[in-house]
């Protein structure tokens, strides 16, 4: 019999493909069907957003954060505003911090909704994608009420909130906070014991603690194996120490404990979401200093000082002082982290953007070491990558 | 916090002997400043030492000084999780002078090193891969440094005889505005108080055509 030469073969996969979240060139070596190798190519999304940051004003910065991770824009808003509010010296008023960490839980839910779905869909189900957009949509509606944005709120700003929110807007997400345990329900019962999810996904791309720690995974990824870390629980930042809530933790890594951990936040979210709404108190939503945050239009009608304030306010912007800062939130993929480094000035000298993503697509050539072609789907899935954080 | 600190900084200060040139706490941050060359050792002291455990590296980032004679920061963010701390490790370096890779103790240094490459143009000696991961195929610059002008040096379109995406120097139908709000008046009379206050120096120079 004739001896067979087998030799590797490479494969493009993607940038444009479904079930590549985006723009991921991924380029795999196999051997059959099995991955020997994968080289994921970022930046195709590459927008330069450090760059331009470094040529706006704290203020005009704010934005570029939405653009991140749009599916879940307020929590990134909400590291660069613990960032500058550490460099001012100030701290934004209780209200707002409620506003924040509510709105921070939408946010998480929005992002969730959006990755156990559509992991699911890469996995084989239709279904939870079709109904989990509409709630979504009820959540973005939230969004919209508090900010003016669906997506691209800029609502969370260094002192506070921009505006604070609208009558009836708390009574409405009770309501949904009603609610929503129904829709979460459906979706369990149409995944966690599905045949099909489970063969998909148990066992699939499995990273042990150790794993997590050297190849610097945060959020779920990390909870999924086991380690019990969340930075709302040990370095809580604006009104999460008063917060009751629980941190779901995985057993085996595998990427059906991921979903397991990802859907148990959900309902912690919910927890939060609830105790906010409950607790919130009266007051202003701004740091009443109008240098840094911009007087009042009613007063502006009167006051010519106001006037003056405003004008410089969007114009040079305020002053940092010298000193750099890395501030870090529990965004829902993970440590979302901002590292300024400001000169004093009105512009931020440096502002480097620690996007838990890029950290967990590198990990992708070892956990799809070994697997199959369609396992690297499920992996990619729950591994919860969005290009605009990653490519930046 | 800060006395935890403090402790923290007291014991990796005595622990690595000279290697730590200073450390500074600030805003509830530490931050240890090393030579390049004792890189390894000190990552490697700060993650297996028991009193340390700073088992994640989580960022790993380039910041350009360019009137430095080493002209580039690089800063490592480390948290330990046993802990709850976070430390900050700063290294110069310069255009020429490469900077030991992190790889072999934290596999997460990977694509944060490539990136500082291809974003500042920092070396890393010892990467097993240092391509450049965020910029385009074929891109010639680092873009993050403050003497790369914002609009860059090329811009690209498709090209409907040749078939395919083309690249030409950046032509701007308006010229690059950048708004100077720290010296309004710098337009002042001769003589004037504020006549002789430098500008602003991290304005970009105005892009120039590539050889």
């Amino acid at each position: 019999m004739a001896e067979h030469q087998i030799q590797n073969f490479t494969l493009n996969f993607g940038p444009q493909h479904p079930a590549a979240h985006g723009v991921l060139r991924l380029v795999l070596e196999m051997d059959g069907e099995v991955i020997e190798r994968a080289d994921p190519h970022v930046g195709l999304l590459h927008r330069g957003t450090e760059k331009l940051i470094e040529y706006k004003t704290y203020l005009q910065a704010v934005p570029y954060f939405d653009r991140l991770d749009y599916v879940a824009p307020m929590s990134q808003e909400h590291a660069f505003a613990l960032a500058v509010e550490r460099l001012l010296g100030i701290e934004a008023p209780i209200r707002a911090q409620y506003i924040r960490v509510l709105f921070a839980e939408i946010s998480r839910l929005l992002n969730h909704l959006l990755n156990i779905n559509s992991f699911a869909m890469d996995v084989g189900a239709m279904t939870p994608m079709l109904w989990g957009f509409e709630e979504r949509e009820k959540l973005m509606e939230f969004y919209e009420r508090a900010s003016g944005a669906r997506l691209h709120a800029a609502y969370f700003r260094p002192g506070g909130v921009h505006l604070d929110l609208p009558v009836g807007l708390i009574d409405d997400i009770m309501t949904f906070v009603e609610n929503f345990p129904k829709h979460m329900h459906d979706v369990d019962t149409l995944l966690t014991n599905n045949r099909i999810f489970r063969q998909r996904t148990v066992d699939i791309g499995v990273c042990s603690a150790e794993d997590c720690y050297d190849w610097g995974f945060t959020g779920p990824m990390l909870r999924g194996s086991g380690v019990a870390w969340d930075l709302r629980k040990s370095q809580p930042y604006d009104v999460y120490d008063r917060m009751d809530f629980d941190i779901p933790v995985g057993k085996n890594g595998d990427c059906f404990d991921r979903y397991l951990v990802r859907m148990e936040e959900m309902r912690q979210s919910l927890r939060i979401i609830r105790q906010c709404c409950e607790q919130m108190p009266e007051g202003p939503v701004m740091v009443e200093n109008n240098k840094i945050a911009p007087p009042k239009r009613a007063e502006m009608k009167r006051s010519m000082e106001a006037l003056i304030h405003h004008f410089k306010l969007y114009t040079e912007g305020y002053h940092v002082p010298a000193g750099e800062i890395y501030a870090a939130v529990e965004a829902p993929k993970g440590e979302f982290g901002v590292y300024v480094v400001s000169d004093g000035s009105n512009k931020p000298y440096r502002c480097k953007i620690r996007a838990p993503g890029f950290a967990h697509l590198q990990g992708l050539d070892f956990l799809s070491k070994g697997h199959m072609l369609a396992d690297v789907v499920a992996i990619i899935g729950s591994l919860d990558i969005v290009f605009g954080e990653i490519d930046r | 916090m800060t006395e935890a600190l403090q402790d923290l900084a007291d014991y990796v200060t005595t622990a690595l002997g000279g290697v730590v040139l200073s450390h500074e706490i600030r805003r509830g941050e530490l931050t240890v400043l090393v030579k390049r060359d004792d890189l390894p050792r000190v990552l490697t002291f700060l993650r297996d030492d028991s009193n340390c455990q700073f088992r994640q590296l989580l960022d790993v980032c380039g910041v350009d000084y360019p009137d430095r004679e080493e002209r580039f920061d690089v800063v490592y963010h480390l948290l330990s999780l046993r802990q709850n701390q976070r430390i900050r490790v700063k290294a110069t370096a310069g255009e020429l002078t490469p900077v030991p890779s992190a790889v072999s103790i934290f596999n997460s240094a990977g694509w944060w090193e490539r990136e500082a490459w291809d974003l500042y143009g920092i070396y890393f000696s010892g990467h097993p891969d240092l391509r450049r991961i965020l910029t385009d195929y074929g891109f010639e610059g680092h873009p993050l440094r403050k003497d790369f002008p914002l609009t860059g040096f090329v811009e690209l379109r498709y090209d409907d005889e040749q078939k395919r995406v083309v690249y030409e120097p950046v032509k701007l139908t308006q010229e690059f505005r950048s708004f100077d709000f720290l010296s309004p008046w710098e337009g002042m009379l001769p003589g004037d108080e504020k006549a002789d206050v430098p500008q602003t120096p991290n304005l970009p120079p105005p892009p120039v055509k590539p050889a």
